[in-house]
């Protein structure tokens, strides 16, 4: 005996074992199908409009920035799509202390290829090996690492050849923003898609040409 | 009504494990598959679901406007085009909701006419009566303080006006006025204000509201076209002999009428989303200027029949009175009607005229207050009219207190038109 013979109430018309079960079920998936369809497609709007803004992507076109007054070793940022961009003119000594740390890096050869464009990997990972252009996000949990560009012992690293720390969670990276073994964060930092306008002027949000 | 077993226990460990903690399914039980109405409901009774599926649909676009809204004075215009324009699919949202908002009003008008036509507030449902004018009441305000927020020159000036009201309260007028403003014009924290109480407050009233008004009809069970009770007449198990379970009948047959409400409803969404500049006015897509007022005044049309009252009755203090008196008079509508017959299907033919008056008077008078109002005749027309409108409950009472009413005999079950 199920429920719904319980409720049936007493009306003229066929008698109970005339219902056809078949199609009531039939009737019911049908109409809930066409219906829950209708849901989903009425929620699309819904989501969607969750995404980034005509607004916020108009704010997040690409960028020009002047690189001309930055002298070796200083470090100055910009922001592109309100992200902190790094942009490091790095010293000789920096770069040349970069191989040397592999050892003790997670992605040292930057194989993570969601990391940085194609054309960025590499060991300086940047188009001209003294200019890092990087999104400044700790890859742990969203923090700007703050750039400690000296090579000198620092409290967390007596060998510290220059390079970035996170202060939310004690992260380390390089100088071109590998991350270090041994840390929360898991991933190098981001490079960003740029191209050189010329040789004081960088694009930063598209790639160069024929790069794809 | 038919009570479920106390015994009663759902399928399966887990619903019975709760039910044994929180009898939830059993509730549900008892409102929806074993709640019994009448079986004689014809198209009027669409409207209440309705306006349930209405409401949710204000509340969930309202929602999502509020992710886009800024409620400042300085930014809200803008940040309306930006929800327009800019942000995906927000045109479709905020269509969804102004329409919304209009045919919530078509919805409850016919929703309260239709208790009008069957006698659903005479007793024992003076109370879900009652109920569901406080409903419309806040419901009003509830409307009147999102057409606010655009802030354009109509929301500017309806909100001047309106607010303007309460400075015809003797003594204290002019303070209250600036006491609602926070400001000596509708200013932004006005706008703030209204913006807190429009999607906050004044929802979680309604929600209250529209739970007491189904809890109130959910005791003394819903009225019918025929204007009698079901529950005289019950089976051995009790149940009523016109019933039907709510579940699944009147649940399919709902859905029926939301499948054709949505027709319309998405007709206007799509290709005509202000409807001719009722829904939305064309004053309305200019920024607020509180130096100017729009020539072409007027507010929104569900408020138009009491607008076109104010604006033809020439004293300021006996105008809003009578704005005020003209809705206040409906909640006393069921100790204003004495007869005893229900449904217009039996009542005295001058009932039958009168609410038919009655109806038109009301359309009329939103047809005059939507106009430009220029034409002294209208002035004239539309005092006549207000003078019907509040003569139909003198009439109703005169007409049921001293017994002038002729009815006709009410059947004992309901009558089925097959």
């Amino acid at each position: 005996m199920t429920h719904a013979d319980e409720v049936l109430p007493q009306q003229p018309g066929p008698p109970q074992d005339a219902v056809d079960q078949a199609r009531r079920r039939f009737l019911t998936l049908t109409t809930a199908v066409v219906g829950g369809a209708g849901v989903v497609a009425a929620a699309i709007p819904f989501i969607e409009s969750w995404q980034p803004s005509a607004r916020a992507l108009a704010a997040g076109a690409p960028v020009t920035v002047d690189i001309g007054k930055i002298e070796s070793g200083q470090m100055v940022r910009f922001a592109w799509r309100s992200l902190p961009i790094f942009v490091v003119n790095r010293t000789r000594e920096q770069l040349a202390d970069l191989p040397g740390l592999d050892p003790r890096l997670r992605d040292p050869h930057c194989k993570e290829t969601s990391q940085q464009p194609p054309y960025c990997q590499n060991t300086w990972r940047s188009i001209k090996p003294e200019w890092l252009v990087m999104i400044g996000i700790c890859t742990h949990l969203g923090c700007v690492p703050d750039y400690y560009g000296q090579i000198q012992p620092e409290p967390f690293d007596a060998h510290w050849k220059g390079g970035f720390f996170c202060p939310c969670h004690k992260s380390r990276y390089d100088v071109a923003g590998r991350v270090f073994q041994g840390v929360p964060a898991p991933l190098n930092m981001v490079i960003p898609p740029y191209h050189y306008l010329d040789a004081t002027h960088v694009r930063i949000g598209v790639n160069p040409k024929g790069a794809a | 009504m038919a009570a479920t077993p106390a015994d009663w226990k759902p399928r399966g460990r887990l619903a019975a494990w709760i039910e044994e903690r929180l009898p939830i399914f059993g509730f549900l039980r008892r409102h929806t598959s074993e709640y019994y109405a009448p079986k004689n409901f014809n198209v009027m009774y669409f409207f209440g679901s309705l306006a349930l599926l209405l409401l949710v649909n204000q509340i969930v676009t309202g929602i999502f406007l509020a992710m886009n809204f800024n409620p400042s004075a300085a930014n809200a215009f803008a940040s309306i085009q930006y929800i327009m324009r800019d942000v995906d699919w927000g045109w479709l949202i905020r269509y969804m909701h102004t329409t919304g908002a209009s045919l919530f009003f078509v919805v409850i008008y016919l929703h309260m006419f239709r208790a009008l036509m069957y006698g659903s507030y005479k007793r024992p449902r003076e109370l879900l009566w009652v109920i569901g004018m406080l409903t419309y009441l806040v419901l009003m305000a509830e409307a009147f303080m999102g057409y606010v927020l655009p802030w354009g020159q109509m929301s500017f000036w309806g909100a001047k006006v309106i607010i303007s009201l309460f400075g015809a309260v003797p003594v204290i007028g002019n303070q209250l006025v600036e006491w609602i403003m926070g400001d000596f014009i509708p200013a932004d924290a006005t706008l703030n204000r209204f913006f807190a109480l429009h999607v906050i407050a004044l929802p979680l009233v309604l929600l209250l509201l529209v739970v007491l008004h189904l809890g109130a009809l959910h005791t003394t069970g819903s009225n019918n076209p025929d204007g009698i009770e079901i529950k005289d007449h019950k089976d051995a198990a009790g149940k009523p002999l016109d019933g039907i379970p709510f579940h699944p009948y009147y649940t399919v047959k709902d859905l029926v009428g939301v499948g054709f409400f949505l027709i319309i409803a998405a007709f206007i969404v799509f290709y005509q989303p202000t409807f001719f500049g009722l829904f939305l006015e064309h004053d309305n897509y200019i920024p607020a200027n509180p130096l100017v007022t729009p020539a072409a005044i007027h507010p929104v049309w569900y408020f138009t029949p009491f607008y076109a009252m104010l604006r033809s009755i020439p004293d300021k203090g006996l105008g809003v009175l009578t704005l005020f008196a003209a809705v206040l008079i409906l909640f006393f509508l069921p100790w204003i009607d004495r007869g005893k017959v229900r449904s217009l299907r039996y009542r005295g033919r001058s009932y039958r005229i009168a609410l038919a008056i009655f109806a038109l008077a009301f359309i009329w008078l939103g047809k005059i207050g939507i106009g430009e109002g220029t034409w002294i005749g209208d002035t004239y027309i539309a005092r006549a009219l207000t003078a019907v409108y509040f003569g139909y409950f003198v009439f109703l009472w005169a007409y049921t207190y001293f017994g002038w009413e002729r009815t006709r005999p009410v059947p004992e079950r309901v009558s089925m038109h097959e």
